[in-house]
């Protein structure tokens, strides 16, 4: 299991570096300009100067290299710095956003807390739900509430977070009021009002992300109770006298959870990703919005980064999802 | 003799059965495979709603504007401008008779005067298009890398890899700093139209063909075991022939269920692409970019999100029931049952 899992990680590598490269040529072909909004009687000499300053003036490979100098040795030393008080990474050139002239890494730890509270607890409200549900309608095969089950999760796979985040708006907040439209992130929790408002503008981004995550999950875990329900240990549970509880909720649960804790660990990413449109309806400025900002203006190293961190994410909640395989279902070693 | 032998026989089977075995005979000609198909489909009750449903829309969509009068494009000005803006859907005359509505205008106007429904049957249409196009594409490209792939060993391992390097992309990202860069270049060579169109209807069947080609090779892996292409290679039929004549044919209906799933990806693709304002101009509607410009308004006019997102998510869920029903229909292990 171990050397499975250390190949793994080695894999991982080179599809890492391929896909920043791939990210990086594709944004070499982008048309704009740094420079574009610099005063036409600033000199060319200058200007010159400035976009050497940016880092432009050398050839591809080398800025490429550059950039994975800075991305992979640079901000994880000044990472080390800022917890430690170590001095590892003292005037070394970081990752500059051409937007605010600021450290990308910077921008994007400030706007990562946003992100991680709305997805992360959407995704873990969403898959609180679908696990009961799953089990029920597995367990009552082909009743209403199964029937019912299928029919919302099929709703809920088919209707955009675009559509359910606007629709909710519409209903709870222009019809009814209850819930702010906007999430606003200034917001400081230090008594229980402000407690509340907090927990009243995440009511509705949480649904919203919860619906998908839901409805695909509650899915799986149907599929894989009804594959367990079958099978001879269970008749050999109940012929031994187990009570019902005891016989689905620890026999056929535990055996049913390996395939469904891989769907959820491979389900964090695409969280993320279906994430920046559901930012963008309920203007949280998360990262998926700062990549928007950033795509909009033009703000190559910022995307460079934003796009490879999704990108390693992906790669690692499909690691993750792998090594968890094995090391719960021990017919699966992969050695 | 014949006679003696005949009469004997019937004499001895009379004494202990009354009749000799026959051979049962059809009462009816032997069914395709395909009517097998449609027969257990149409009892799969959402896969036929769906069916009905998406049959409508596109009806409504490609053949309502020859009826319908309204024009799409059509913008007023002037004192008609002022009478024509900002309509609400006629239904609200039931219970609201002071507002700005009119049976010709069944779903209202916009801002600047254009009819809602005409709008929307026409973003349909792109939508839908887009949609279509682009699961074809997906398609073609995941069948034969997973044929190429289940087929030739040598390829497998390369093409697989590949496949899982593209599982592997941000693909969001991509897609909307791909319309970005290409989306100039493009409307040059393509006109403003044509030119986002070609751009999406790429990107998004560029993106999503890997499921199709995992499934397709795992199934040309098993076919590739059997019988029947044992003996087709005996007697000497090369690979392009085989793969046409006899892997094809039998990898068909996993590849149409991905080909209703492709569609309904490719919709929500598009529409939100066109919804975070990386999609077609804003004069171009599509079901996406209609939502996205009527967010801003909702307050007042909820009606002009509602309906396109109602028509994304009914289109969308229509086309997954079918799927649904289609893989049922395509598993001769579930059908007759």
């Amino acid at each position: 299991m171990l050397t499975f899992t250390i190949r793994r990680l080695v894999l991982a590598i080179p599809t890492l570096l391929f896909i920043s490269l791939a990210i990086f040529l594709l944004l070499e072909l982008a048309p704009g300009d740094p420079m574009a909004q610099v005063p036409l009687t600033v000199p060319p000499e200058v200007k010159e100067k400035m976009r050497e300053a940016l880092g432009l003036g050398q050839p591809v490979h080398i800025r490429f290299v550059k950039w994975l100098y800075q991305f992979f040795v640079i901000e994880p030393a000044i990472f080390v710095d800022t917890l430690f008080g170590t001095t590892w990474a003292e005037g070394e050139q970081r990752v500059i956003s051409w937007q605010t002239r600021s450290p990308v890494m910077e921008i994007v730890v400030q706007r990562l807390p946003q992100t991680l509270t709305v997805v992360g607890l959407a995704y873990v409200v969403g898959v609180l739900i679908a696990l009961p549900i799953g089990i029920y309608s597995a367990y009552k095969q082909y009743s209403v509430f199964d029937q019912a089950g299928t029919f919302i999760s099929m709703v809920g796979f088919s209707v955009p977070p675009f559509f359910s985040g606007v629709l909710v708006i519409v209903i709870f907040s222009v019809q009814l009021g209850w819930f702010p439209s906007i999430y606003d992130t200034t917001l400081k929790v230090n008594s229980w009002d402000t407690f509340w408002l907090q927990v009243r503008q995440m009511v509705m981004p949480v649904m919203v992300l919860a619906l998908q995550t839901t409805a695909q999950i509650s899915r799986f875990m149907r599929a894989s109770m009804l594959d367990n329900l079958n099978q001879d240990y269970v008749r050999t549970a109940r012929a031994k006298g187990l009570s019902e509880a005891t016989v689905v909720m620890v026999h056929v649960l535990r055996n049913s959870m390996i395939p469904v804790i891989t769907v959820i660990a491979l389900g964090v990413p695409s969280i993320f990703g279906g994430a920046i449109i559901t930012e963008q309806v309920f203007k949280v400025n998360g990262i998926g919005q700062l990549l928007i900002t950033a795509i909009e203006a033009n703000d190559l190293p910022m995307v460079h980064t934003l796009t490879f961190i999704f990108a390693v994410l992906i790669v690692l909640f499909n690691l993750i999802a792998d090594v968890l395989y094995g090391v719960l279902d021990p017919r699966i070693r992969y050695d | 003799m014949t006679e003696a032998n005949e009469s004997r026989v019937t004499a001895v089977t009379s004494a202990v059965v009354t009749e000799p075995l026959t051979d049962p005979i059809p009462s009816a000609p032997p069914r395709s495979q395909w009517v097998d198909v449609w027969h257990q489909f149409s009892r799969h009750r959402g896969a036929l709603a769906g069916l009905v449903v998406f049959v409508t829309i596109l009806l409504v969509v490609f053949i309502g504007p020859l009826i319908y009068a309204q024009d799409a494009k059509y913008v007023p000005t002037g004192r008609e401008f002022l009478k024509l803006k900002d309509m609400r859907p006629a239904y609200v005359l039931l219970w609201d008779g002071d507002a700005k509505a009119d049976w010709a205008h069944p779903l209202g106007t916009d801002n600047i005067g254009r009819d809602t429904l005409a709008r929307l049957m026409q973003g349909g249409q792109v939508s839908i298009t887009v949609g279509l196009a682009a699961m074809l594409l997906s398609l073609v490209l995941g069948t034969f890398i997973g044929v190429t792939a289940g087929y030739f060993r040598k390829l497998d391992g390369p093409l697989m890899r590949v496949t899982d390097l593209f599982l592997a992309l941000p693909l969001l990202p991509l897609l909307l700093v791909t319309v970005l860069l290409f989306r100039e270049p493009l409307k040059v060579a393509f006109g403003v139209e044509g030119g986002i169109f070609v751009l999406i209807v790429f990107i998004v069947g560029v993106t999503s063909w890997m499921q199709t080609a995992r499934i397709v090779r795992g199934d040309v892996l098993a076919l590739k075991e059997r019988e029947f292409v044992l003996a087709a290679q005996s007697i000497g039929t090369r690979s392009g022939k085989m793969v046409i004549r006899h892997i094809l044919p039998n990898v068909l209906s996993p590849i149409m269920v991905s080909a209703t799933l492709g569609i309904a990806t490719a919709i929500i693709t598009e529409s939100a692409l066109s919804f975070l304002g990386f999609g077609f101009p804003p004069d171009f509607p599509t079901w996406g970019r209609l939502l996205n410009d009527a967010v801003d308004r909702m307050t007042f006019f909820p009606e002009r999100a509602i309906w396109p997102g109602v028509l994304i998510s009914v289109t969308v869920l229509s086309v997954n029931y079918m799927g649904d029903g289609l893989r049922d229909a395509l598993d001769p292990r579930i059908r007759g049952r």
